[in-house]
């Protein structure tokens, strides 16, 4: 924590609300060169030669890969006239919540730190912003705010990752404790580690830790979308959802079953969730060779799939027969979509699922809502799957990862082992910093926990 | 008994040890007229336990007391009779030394210093009382009856105070090393507010040197070249004593797992809590069941005694078992004892009590060092005992006090930790303790305090310029290494490839060329023509800098950081009780600490960040208010 106002911080500034436009504040000395390591401006203009309280078009890409994320409008208000009386950029995307976290970490990943909870309002009242007789009640929202968030971190850490954070950081007590003890105790025997058993240490951390980086939620959210395969026999009408769902004639769309042969896929974006449709061609039991090849693909489209929209035709009568030629795993989240509702007979429930009409649009809010739902409740769910979504959490495990490699390349090097230690320290410092232990008398701790030493 | 007055001093030293000795040098050379208590002539300065100064962490203190002015380093450079340097394969920052001593000469030449210091006064007294006026200290009165008057007290008294010894079931009232207990002083400290605790600490045999068979042992050499500890020691060449090792086994655990019922550990006998860094033998016996043997190393006392200290084996088990479990040992099968080994209860402070100057919060001009502020170790009492002594003459002088942080010095470290956390156990320094320890080496002690010694009045004028030129003619030849550029010629190249490294394509510094683990400032000589002919102190600080820069400049980051928190102060007066929003535990520590800057607080256990935050909050809002209130008048 940096109580001193002098490093660049940032913050998503409309919060978790699910609306389209979501506004990433950096607030600090230096906050405009942050902004330039990621934004483009169409311009050309680089964000510190903007004119104070000015707005301009630009893209914001990936810190890393430079990958683009979203088109956003960049604004500029200079201290000492803006919020936190400090130089302030806000990023506006239009993106939705998911690619607002994307721009957010890029920002991080630029060298910005997440502002602790209240920290703006904090700096805007350090800096003489804020009123006096504001500031009781500034230190009641900051106090609880922090208290809140402290308890955040430990609780947002559900099983699984806590788990994994578990191990990595008792390899990491582990490694420093056998490294401290040889230094602090050199006549002792004690079993050393080599290099070699170091590197073997350092190479599993850091394959733990990349792969926990690389399940990180947002990123590939954010690439991929919500991977959502339309599915169901010939003519139920599923280039038509597709089309619906996009608004746009992409597809064929005929009368004569089997018109899609192939897959087709569209992005989406249902309130700042991108899903990505795939609609597959109809299936059914068929001769034609060239349609079965279509209908081969739909099915392993279906491996890939996070949600499946399964489409009936209910002209065809509501007590059609569900029964699919193909089996779906239970793991998959799949929505019922009764199409056609404008030429059915008689009124239909729609109890296991939604009901809609692609031609007159009847349903389709709902089934957006239900796609939007399941897609939350999935990425909640993957959150227990040990899936990394929390920004501050990936901000700080890329650190601690940036902090491996260089322990990695310091023993590659043969640096002594103290120098290494600092790293590896650093390693789990910021570690510690994600579930809020602080490492204090740890290492010694578990020296003297596993080792015989001493006169 | 009748009180008489004995005279007036500006300082009462209470206590004659490692601690004692610093402190009353340090106020005397400071001009400060001192007198030193001792309850025996004969313990000045005395090493109770093992015969050596320095190890790891400690041999860091040692010379960061020498850099302030202290005397440790020069005393231990004039007595020892085996000198190491530790850690040399590991990185410069733990590079430390260790040298057996020669204990009676040690104590001898201490003694002869502090004898032949002007404006200090040595005296065989057991203090037993302190006068205390309005808070402030202002007398001690000792057992004959004499009252010294004074302007400050530093109280240094080690394990004396209540001390109680164990061997087995016999148990009585001592001092260390058999000599008399300090009775009554701990009363006084009670009366006068100063909570105590009890800690305990042990020490092996000594057995004769006639009795052992070295020839089962290994030996222990010493370095071919010896570093001396103190910046002003130039060279030492001594004729070097060795150390030997060997081993506990199987028949030794057995005696004792048979005998742990005797043990006043075990019975409960001792309540005193001892330190993991110093387990009896039985008690690593008792936690570490798998371990087939301890190391056992055997260390002489000095060059006019056949007594050898038996590290490893401090043990407070009847002398009998004692005895016979030594002997089972190779080369000690025939051992006779000259002290048996046992373990001691004392009396001290809790440290959280204190200021970072060493000061007592409550009561002022008294001062306390050493074992007595829950630490062990013999570095680690002369460390405390010099910045008690710095810090009480600055008092005297009405001056701003010396507090070193945790990027300063070890002995920043040291105070640091004991005055913010009650330790359960006493306090040893690690280099582990340090998170700055690149930066806290041994081989820049002189750079890092050197100025601060000087600025107190205990570095003279002489060996302050001597201390400037030094500096300067390191930062020139760090200069000239960054500008010579050596020619991928094939003969640099040659000497590239000989030295275990690849040969360079176009000119490249020196300066980046040292950077490579294989390269050194001294082999690489050749590539560098025109080398001026430096000293090693100067030649070596060149290397570490410029070879570890990246590392360096990474926890210099680490340490502005560090030092922005800590130049965040906390004013003295604060009130925790008043300020909303803090939790109740908090405001209990914060109240007993009472930190001195946000940094300290955020480093005291049981305050959150949420904590620290709302202090800090708290603190602006009242500076703006002053402010207000100042404008409106």
């Amino acid at each position: 924590m940096d109580l001193f106002n002098d490093d660049v911080i940032a913050a998503i500034a409309t919060g978790d609300s699910a609306g389209g436009i979501g506004i990433v504040r950096i607030s600090g000395k230096g906050a405009e060169g942050i902004a330039d390591a990621v934004i483009k401006t169409s311009s050309g203009l680089l964000v510190k030669d903007f004119e104070t309280f000015t707005m301009h078009y630009g893209k914001c890409f990936d810190y890393y890969d430079h990958q683009l994320i979203d088109e956003v409008i960049i604004s500029v208000m200079k201290g000492p006239h803006s919020y936190t009386a400090e130089d302030v950029v806000e990023i506006n995307c239009h993106g939705g919540q998911v690619v607002t976290r994307t721009v957010l970490k890029a920002v991080l990943d630029a060298g910005a730190r997440l502002a602790e909870p209240g920290e703006f309002t904090k700096r805007a009242f350090l800096n003489g912003r804020i009123d006096l007789s504001q500031a009781e009640a500034v230190m009641d929202v900051i106090n609880a705010k922090t208290e809140k968030s402290l308890a955040y971190s430990m609780n947002q850490l559900s099983g699984g990752l806590s788990d994994q954070y578990q191990r990595i950081d008792q390899e990491l007590v582990h490694a420093l404790t056998i490294i401290d003890a040889s230094i602090d105790y050199p006549e002792y025997e004690i079993d050393t580690l080599t290099t070699k058993d170091l590197l073997k240490i350092i190479d599993g951390l850091l394959s733990n830790v990349q792969s926990l980086l690389s399940t990180a939620q947002t990123g590939k959210i954010v690439r991929d979308g919500i991977a959502t395969v339309i599915l169901g026999e010939p003519n139920v009408g599923k280039s038509s959802l597709l089309n619906a769902l996009i608004n746009s004639d992409r597809a064929l769309v005929t009368d004569i079953a089997g018109t899609t042969r192939d897959v087709v896929d569209e992005y989406i974006n249902i309130d700042g969730i991108p899903f990505h449709i795939i609609d597959t061609a109809g299936i059914r039991e068929t001769q034609n060779k060239i349609e079965a090849l279509g209908v081969k693909k739909s099915l392993s489209m279906l491996d890939q799939a996070d949600l499946i929209l399964l489409v009936y035709d209910v002209s065809r009568g509501t007590s059609q027969d569900k029964a699919l030629p193909f089996d779906i795993n239970p793991d998959k989240t799949v929505i019922n979509v009764y199409n056609k509702y404008d030429l059915a007979e008689s009124n239909i429930q729609d109890e296991d699922g939604i009901v809609i009409s692609t031609k007159t649009h009847y349903g389709l809010i709902n089934l957006k809502n239900k796609m939007k739902d399941e897609a939350m409740h999935r990425i909640n769910k993957k959150d227990n799957e040990n899936v990394l979504s929390n920004l501050r959490h990936i901000h700080l495990l890329n650190q601690v990862n940036e902090n491996l490699l260089n322990v990695q390349c310091g023993l590659n090097q043969n640096i002594p082992i103290d120098l290494t230690a600092i790293d590896l320290k650093n390693a789990l410092d910021c570690l510690r910093e994600i579930t809020g232990r602080n490492v204090g008398s740890d290492i010694i701790d578990s020296i003297f926990a596993h080792f015989c030493l001493g006169k | 008994m009748k009180k008489y007055s004995g005279g007036s001093f500006d300082t009462v030293v209470i206590g004659a040890g490692h601690a004692g000795c610093e402190a009353a040098l340090a106020t005397a050379r400071m001009g400060k007229e001192t007198l030193l208590l001792t309850i025996n002539l004969d313990s000045v300065a005395m090493m109770p336990c093992n015969p050596a100064i320095g190890g790891t962490g400690k041999g860091h203190l040692v010379r960061e007391i020498d850099a302030l002015g202290g005397e440790m380093g020069k005393n231990i450079d004039a007595t020892m009779i085996q000198c190491r340097m530790l850690n040399t394969a590991k990185g410069p920052a733990v590079h430390s030394l260790r040298a057996q001593a020669d204990k009676k000469a040690y104590q001898f030449r201490m003694k002869e210093v502090i004898e032949n210091q002007d404006h200090l006064v040595l005296k065989q007294q057991e203090a037993t009382k302190l006068f205390i006026e309005d808070q402030k200290i202002t007398g001690v009165q000792v057992v004959t009856g004499a009252v010294y008057q004074c302007r400050s007290c530093i109280i240094c008294t080690g394990t004396y105070l209540k001390g109680r010894v164990f061997i087995g079931d016999v148990q009585y009232d001592s001092g260390p090393n058999g000599l008399f207990p300090a009775r009554y002083l701990s009363d006084s400290l009670k009366e006068n507010g100063i909570k105590l605790q009890r800690f305990k600490t042990g020490t092996p045999a000594r057995v004769d040197e006639k009795t052992v068979d070295y020839t089962k042992m290994q030996i222990q050499e010493g370095d071919e070249e010896i570093t001396p500890f103190s910046f002003e020691t130039e060279h030492l060449d001594i004729d070097q004593v060795p150390c030997y090792l060997t081993y506990t086994n199987t028949e030794t655990h057995k005696i004792i797992n048979e005998n742990l019922d005797r043990s006043p550990l075990v019975t409960g006998d001792v309540v005193g809590i001892g330190p993991r860094y110093c387990p009896s033998i039985e008690t690593k016996v008792m936690r570490f069941k798998d371990k087939e043997r301890h190391q056992i190393f055997m260390e002489p006392e000095g060059l006019y005694t056949r007594e050898v200290y038996v590290q490893g084996m401090s043990s407070c088990l009847p002398e009998e078992v004692q005895i016979n479990l030594y002997r089972t040992v190779a080369g000690m099968e025939n051992v006779e004892f000259m002290r048996t080994a046992y373990a001691i209860e004392y009396d001290c402070i809790h440290p959280t009590s204190l200021k970072a100057t060493l000061e007592s919060k409550q009561i002022e001009g008294l001062f306390f060092a050493g074992q007595i502020n829950g630490t062990s170790g013999y570095e680690e009492a002369g460390a405390q005992g010099i910045l008690a002594g710095i810090n009480a003459g600055l008092k005297l002088d009405e001056k701003e006090p010396v507090i070193l942080d945790r990027s300063q010095a070890y002995i920043g470290v040291l105070v640091d930790d004991i005055i913010n956390e009650d330790a359960s156990e006493p306090y040893r320094m690690m280099t582990s303790r340090a998170e700055y320890r690149l930066l806290l080496r041994q081989d820049n002690a002189d750079l890092r305090l050197t100025p601060i010694g000087h600025q107190v009045g205990l570095i003279s004028e002489k060996r302050y310029e001597q201390f400037l030129r030094k500096k300067e003619k390191i930062a020139e030849e760090m200069e000239r290494v960054r500008r010579v550029i050596v020619g991928a010629t094939d003969r640099n190249n040659q000497t590239l490839i000989n030295l275990g490294t690849t040969p360079i394509q176009s000119g490249v510094s020196l300066a980046q060329l040292l950077k490579r683990p294989q390269l050194s400032y001294e082999n690489t000589a050749p590539l560098d023509t025109n080398r001026p002919d430096y000293s090693k102190h100067i030649c070596d600080e060149v290397e570490i800098q410029l070879k570890y820069e990246g590392y360096i400049k990474k926890q210099n980051a680490q340490v502005k950081q560090f030092k922005k928190m800590e130049s965040k102060r906390i004013p003295e007066n604060i009130d925790y009780q008043l300020i909303e929003g803090l939790r109740l535990e908090a405001v209990e520590k914060l109240s007993e600490v009472r930190p001195m800057s946000i940094g300290q607080a955020s480093r005291i256990s049981g305050v959150s960040p949420a904590d620290i935050t709302v202090i800090h909050v708290y603190l602006e809002n009242r500076k703006k208010e002053n402010a207000n209130r100042d404008a409106e008048k």
